[in-house]
């Protein structure tokens, strides 16, 4: 899961990493206020959760009460990059002497922890790996060992000959580390890490995705805020489903991750638009099948829902009880193919037989009949 | 020959006393897998169906020879449930439980290393080699002993691909779902390896999906060492390119990572790449006859 901007502050400043002073503003009154409190040049940055923000048109520099007006107007409740702005970050503009970019990840293919200090950072920071892959330094962390000094003085001693700023960068690195091990964190980005006019660095910008199956341990008000609750796919992960909206119009409801990207694939093949990927995830529960009606009705485009599943741990007669009891509360009028196979077929078949649903076994069928 | 699990497997079931557990364990015994205990602790005394369930591996191992484990454990213990058969001297450990944290499944993986365990999982189906045993959720009825090997990363997936192999006539070796998670115990290329050294083992099928590049390692390993055809299938071709990472990732892999990317890698191993993964069997078919 992403978190914004604004939430990713709040953790960084309880591992004391330092920011640039701001305020979070939902109106244009706030923003004033906020503007006058900080009472310099501030940066306007719209909270969205997609990154290039800044490209896109999301930041904004005002110098007066005028322009704090005019920019708050134009962001808040515009739409950037697809994602409705609720919210602004109002911070002070800082004069920025030099940039770095600090990332810290998991790598996938070595097993590690992967923590990136680059000596360049900003926007161009993909760039700057592809074409000065010289300026970036790489060190894995085994995940039971922990980072240790060595690590991050060979990192600070790799960006900078300054004693204090190395100092300062040692501390950065070991506190971001820590929040992004605490925090359950696969994504923890500072860009840029800012050498501001007094010699010390600021985290001007960060990024975090949180691990899906480690969100029990972020502060509690992050994930209730109202921006993570108003969203499905946030809402879809509470009760355990996983879900994507996308552009086309078939419903998909299916049990696994492969076999709901491999539905897809097979709608899209077949001529057909996918409308979102949807995996009720092991273990069947029937309140998950009603879940995902609930989440894929509010979906206005949709023309019909194809059901794929292939029972192993989820048993076919739990889904369709939940099936079902969904048709009963929320009766779609939009047709609905079912396509059961597997683990307890046979019970599912005689509960939805009396029900005059039409059942297929196999998948090819099932993709035709939704696609025409 | 089966890799992994024959009639030597003898199964500990972890979390035994639970939904999942319980009902599994009923259908692999079905199936003929020797259970020999089961564990849940501070259950330890009681039984589920004819099978004792005691407080901790240690005395499964101990009391009943186990050899081998499958783990039903909820994600917030089931790390601790891995750790604990790992150091009770299991060598065969499958954990079926889904939501482990990427982290921790880092924790296993570099604990495990040096230690000539195998470790399959999380978040997986598990293994069958049909008519000898069975150490996962895998639907009994699809499931025909045969001389097609299979490795997956997905569950419900490898089920569609079973099922077309086997109502052509054809039947699997064994069939090894190593998982959905970022980070799995085993990776494709050590069970394909298995596949490869296996008399038996014919034909071989690698069901793939996007992320991660395990499927470039796998086409880079069939290219090097395996003359047995090999028939794959990519996951996630449709799914929008946005749905990535940030820089951070992205630097990593190297752009790595794409279901075109995995296919092409596929293609140039000279593995046969289907569209469609209901239409394993009949290709397989005719490339047999």
């Amino acid at each position: 899961m992403k978190i914004h901007e604004f939430q990713a502050r709040t953790i960084l400043q309880n591992y004391n990493i330092p920011l640039a002073n701001g305020f979070l503003a939902s109106s244009v009154q706030d923003a004033l206020k906020a503007f006058n409190k900080l009472n310099k040049k501030v940066v306007i940055k719209a909270q969205i959760l997609s990154g290039g923000r800044g490209k896109a048109g999301g930041i904004k520099i005002a110098d007066t009460e005028e322009e704090v007006i005019k920019y708050s107007e134009l962001l808040l409740n515009s739409f950037i990059k697809g994602e409705k702005v609720n919210l602004l970050l109002i911070v002070e503009c800082v004069s920025v002497q030099k940039e770095f970019y600090l990332g810290i990840t998991v790598d996938r293919e070595k097993k590690k922890i992967a923590v990136l200090l680059s000596k360049e950072g900003g926007v161009e920071i993909e760039e700057t790996a592809t074409k000065e892959p010289e300026k970036i330094l790489k060190v894995y962390i085994d995940p039971i060992l922990g980072i240790r000094k060595f690590h991050i003085l060979r990192m600070c001693c790799f960006v900078t000959d300054d004693k204090t700023l190395r100092n300062c960068l040692f501390d950065i690195i070991e506190s971001a580390y820590n929040a992004f091990i605490e925090n359950n964190c696969t994504l923890l980005e500072i860009n840029p890490l800012s050498l501001v006019e007094d010699g010390h660095l600021i985290a001007l910008d960060s990024k975090m995705n949180i691990d899906d199956n480690g969100l029990d341990v972020l502060p509690k008000g992050i994930i209730e805020h109202n921006c993570i609750r108003l969203d499905d796919e946030y809402e879809a992960s509470q009760a355990g489903l996983s879900y994507i909206k996308l552009d086309g119009d078939i419903g998909c409801i299916v049990n696994g991750a492969g076999l709901a990207m491999a539905t897809m694939d097979m709608i899209k093949i077949a001529g057909g638009k996918p409308a979102n990927f949807l995996d009720v995830g092991g273990s069947s529960n029937p309140q998950k099948i009603i879940k995902a009606f609930e989440l894929l009705l509010r979906n206005e485009n949709l023309k019909s829902i194809l059901v794929n599943i292939f029972g192993g741990i989820t048993r076919c007669d739990d889904v369709a009880k939940g099936l079902l009891k969904a048709i009963e509360i929320f009766k779609p009028n939009i047709p609905i193919v079912v396509r059961l196979i597997g683990t307890n077929f046979e019970c599912a078949e005689k509960i939805l037989n009396s029900e005059e649903i039409e059942v297929f076994t196999d998948l090819n069928s099932a993709i035709k009949k939704v696609v025409q | 020959m089966s890799i992994l699990i024959d009639k030597s497997t003898r199964v500990v079931v972890q979390g035994i006393t639970g939904r999942d557990g319980a009902f599994h364990t009923d259908l692999m015994l079905k199936y003929g897998t020797n259970i020999v205990a089961g564990v849940t602790p501070g259950k330890g005394g009681t039984t589920i169906g004819e099978v004792n369930v005691y407080n901790s591996v240690c005395e499964a191992v101990t009391l009943h020879k186990a050899n081998s484990s499958i783990i039903f454990v909820p994600a917030k213990f089931a790390t601790d449930a891995v750790f604990e058969a790992i150091d009770s001297g299991i060598s065969l450990i499958v954990c079926i439980s889904e939501g482990i944290p990427v982290f921790e499944s880092l924790k296993i993986y570099n604990y495990i290393k040096g230690k000539n365990i195998t470790y399959i999982g999380g978040n997986c189906p598990g293994i069958i080699s049909p008519e000898l045993c069975k150490l996962g959720i895998m639907p009994n009825s699809i499931h025909k002993k045969g001389k097609i090997g299979i490795v997956s990363r997905s569950g419900t997936l490898t089920y569609e691909v079973v099922n077309s192999i086997s109502s052509v006539g054809l039947g699997q070796s064994t069939v090894v779902g190593i998982g959905g998670d970022a980070i799995p115990g085993t990776e494709f290329v050590e069970i394909i390896d298995k596949f490869n050294k296996d008399p038996e083992t014919e034909v071989i099928c690698i069901i793939g999906e996007i992320g991660g590049n395990a499927e470039e390692d796998a086409a880079d390993f069939i290219r090097r060492h395996v003359n047995k055809p090999v028939f794959g299938y990519i996951a996630g071709r449709f799914v929008p390119k946005e749905k990535r990472m940030g820089h951070a990732g992205a630097i990593v892999s190297g752009g790595k990572g794409s279901a075109e990317n995995k296919i092409n890698a596929f293609k140039d191993a000279g593995i046969e790449v289907l569209d469609i993964p209901y239409l394993f069997g009949e290709r397989i078919k005719i490339t047999l006859c």
